[in-house]
């Protein structure tokens, strides 16, 4: 469990990261969302014991943040995939792996089992006596998810793992973050791609400095306004238009016979709009939800905080 | 502080300096160059013209200031090893996993001298033993004994060198912090050996008497200050939050 409770990170007159409060559960995976600059690197700094906080608290698993006899137990625990790699080029991907398991204390047998295990899943077992320098960008991101793996931690923190790899390497990276989750390991994920966060995560938390909003996606996507459902109809007919006014939903736009509705909650009013438009002789040929989806509440929130 | 963990950082930056081929030549060439070379220098320019050799009175004079080579060398071949091994690593952005890992500041730190320390030091008493091997060989009819293994060598090998060594590791570390290109930070680095070469010249001008054991001791034990000094300072420098947040 990672749990901060106004954590707070100021460089000089500069904050990075204000007063943010969060519970990320066991097993959970967790989605942080912000632009460039909006604190998710600090956070995750701050988390991994890398630098201090200013104020506030912060806890992973029983121990406390920022308390020193708990930091070298903290970083034990977790595996961090930094922005950037950071292998030793020179060095081959076996070498690479050995070195940090040799760091964290794993025998011999452990390092040798889960170099073979994660290089293997990753698909770089064939390559495991390749200097790392000859990978491409997407074999790098593999390796350093492994290294951060390789003492078998059960909380992960992943930067930007899939910031500039190309779409099948993007991937294979978000396949195997999946399958980490099946695994119930509790993975802390900083990005910017909304696709990857709403595909992957259990929760999400935008932060833009300060944390704007933390939920699921459906949550996220529901805190805002604004979202349309748009029906094409055979026919539209001033019988479907009296059925619809009688209903408890906003402004109805027509076009030609297509009618696009504001709603609050199209998950829930959808079924008796549809309903309504049969019972008064209307065909439904589509029906679709616009706007409002992560990204519109993303936007919203981000801009409301410039 | 586990002085395992600083060996397991030390092995990895072994294994990757046997990869570099401009630090395998640092480190054992320069030093084989200079101890053959002296040892020729004085064979061929004492014999040059017919003459008959360098005096005895020019060779112990001569003799010990060329052991300060080896100070010299202390300083540079160190200077370049971890020259690479803090700014190379800042270049690879690979500082952060490591300091994410359950090894403390001290213990990186350690382990990063130890691989600027070792190979050089061993390179540069290999080539002091060969050296003092062949001097003897060359200056032993004109002196009628050999001149090494001597007491004062003996401090300079042992004691000075070592010290200059560890000084040229703690200066870099210092640097390594400002700069963040390995080349750059090698040209500053280097910039240690400045006061041994100005040791050396001093002693060739017999201004420093450095075949006198007393004047040795005195400049090992300003060394030793210096060390000290610079050890607090590359500690306070080499702080994880200072790496990630200060440095360029």
């Amino acid at each position: 469990m990672i749990e901060t409770k106004n954590l707070t990170r100021k460089f000089g007159e500069l904050t990075a990261v204000d007063s943010v409060s969060l519970r990320v559960e066991d097993g959970e995976v967790f989605g942080f969302l912000g632009p460039n600059g909006a604190g998710k690197t600090t956070t995750v700094r701050m988390l991994c014991c890398l630098i201090s906080k200013t104020s506030g608290e912060a806890r992973i698993g029983d121990y406390e943040i920022g308390n020193a006899a708990d930091s070298l137990k903290i970083r034990k625990i977790i595996g961090l995939v930094p922005d950037n790699v950071g292998l030793y080029d020179t060095l081959s991907a076996y070498d690479n792996l050995d070195f940090y398991g040799k760091l964290y204390d794993c025998t011999e047998a452990q390092r040798k089992e889960n170099i073979e295990r994660f290089l293997k899943m990753l698909g770089l077992w064939e390559k495991k006596d390749v200097a790392a320098g000859t990978f491409s960008k997407g074999m790098k991101q593999k390796l350093a998810i492994a290294r951060s793996l390789i003492h078998d931690p059960q909380i992960l923190f992943m930067d930007e793992p899939t910031a500039n790899l190309d779409p099948e390497s993007s991937r294979t990276v978000r396949d195997f973050i999946l399958d980490l989750k099946k695994e119930k390991r509790t993975i802390f994920l900083n990005t910017h791609n909304l696709d990857e966060a709403q595909r992957i995560c259990d929760k999400i938390a935008i932060l833009n400095t300060k944390l704007m909003a933390i939920g699921t996606t459906e949550e996220l996507e529901r805190s805002v306004s604004g979202r349309k459902t748009v029906i094409q109809l055979e026919q539209l007919s001033d019988a479907i238009l009296a059925a619809l006014k009688k209903l408890p939903v906003g402004n109805v736009a027509v076009d030609g016979n297509k009618l696009t509705i504001d709603v609050a909650n199209p998950e829930k009013e959808n079924a008796a709009i549809v309903e309504a438009i049969i019972r008064a002789g209307g065909h439904v040929q589509s029906v679709t939800v616009v706007g409002s989806s992560l990204e519109d509440a993303y936007l919203k929130l981000v801009r409301e905080a410039k | 502080m586990r002085l395992s963990k600083s060996w397991i950082i030390a092995e990895k930056d072994f294994k990757t300096f046997r990869k570099r081929k401009n630090i395998i030549y640092t480190i054992i060439v320069v030093p084989l160059i200079v101890s053959f070379l002296l040892p020729i220098v004085i064979d061929y320019a004492g014999h040059k013209n017919g003459a008959s050799g360098f005096p005895a009175s020019e060779i112990i004079t001569l003799l010990p200031a060329f052991t300060f080579f080896y100070l010299i060398l202390a300083g540079m071949i160190p200077s370049t090893i971890a020259s690479y091994s803090l700014v190379g690593e800042k270049v690879e952005k690979s500082l952060e996993p490591l300091l994410a890992t359950p090894t403390t500041d001290s213990e990186i730190l350690l382990g990063k001298g130890i691989a600027a320390f070792i190979p050089p030091i061993a390179a540069i008493l290999g080539g002091a033993t060969i050296f003092m091997v062949l001097m003897d060989l060359v200056t032993q009819d004109k002196l009628g004994y050999y001149f090494f293994p001597n007491w004062n060598a003996a401090i300079v090998l042992f004691l000075m060198v070592p010290l200059a060594a560890i000084m040229s590791v703690e200066w870099n570390v210092i640097v390594s912090s400002k700069v963040s290109d390995v080349r750059v930070a090698q040209q500053i680095g280097v910039l240690v050996m400045l006061p041994f070469a100005g040791i050396y010249v001093a002693g060739e001008l017999n201004l420093i008497p450095l075949g006198v054991t007393n004047n040795l001791l005195i400049i090992a034990g300003i060394l030793l200050v210096v060390d000290l000094l610079l050890l607090f300072v590359a500690r306070a420098t080499f702080r994880r939050e200072e790496i990630l947040t200060k440095w360029k």
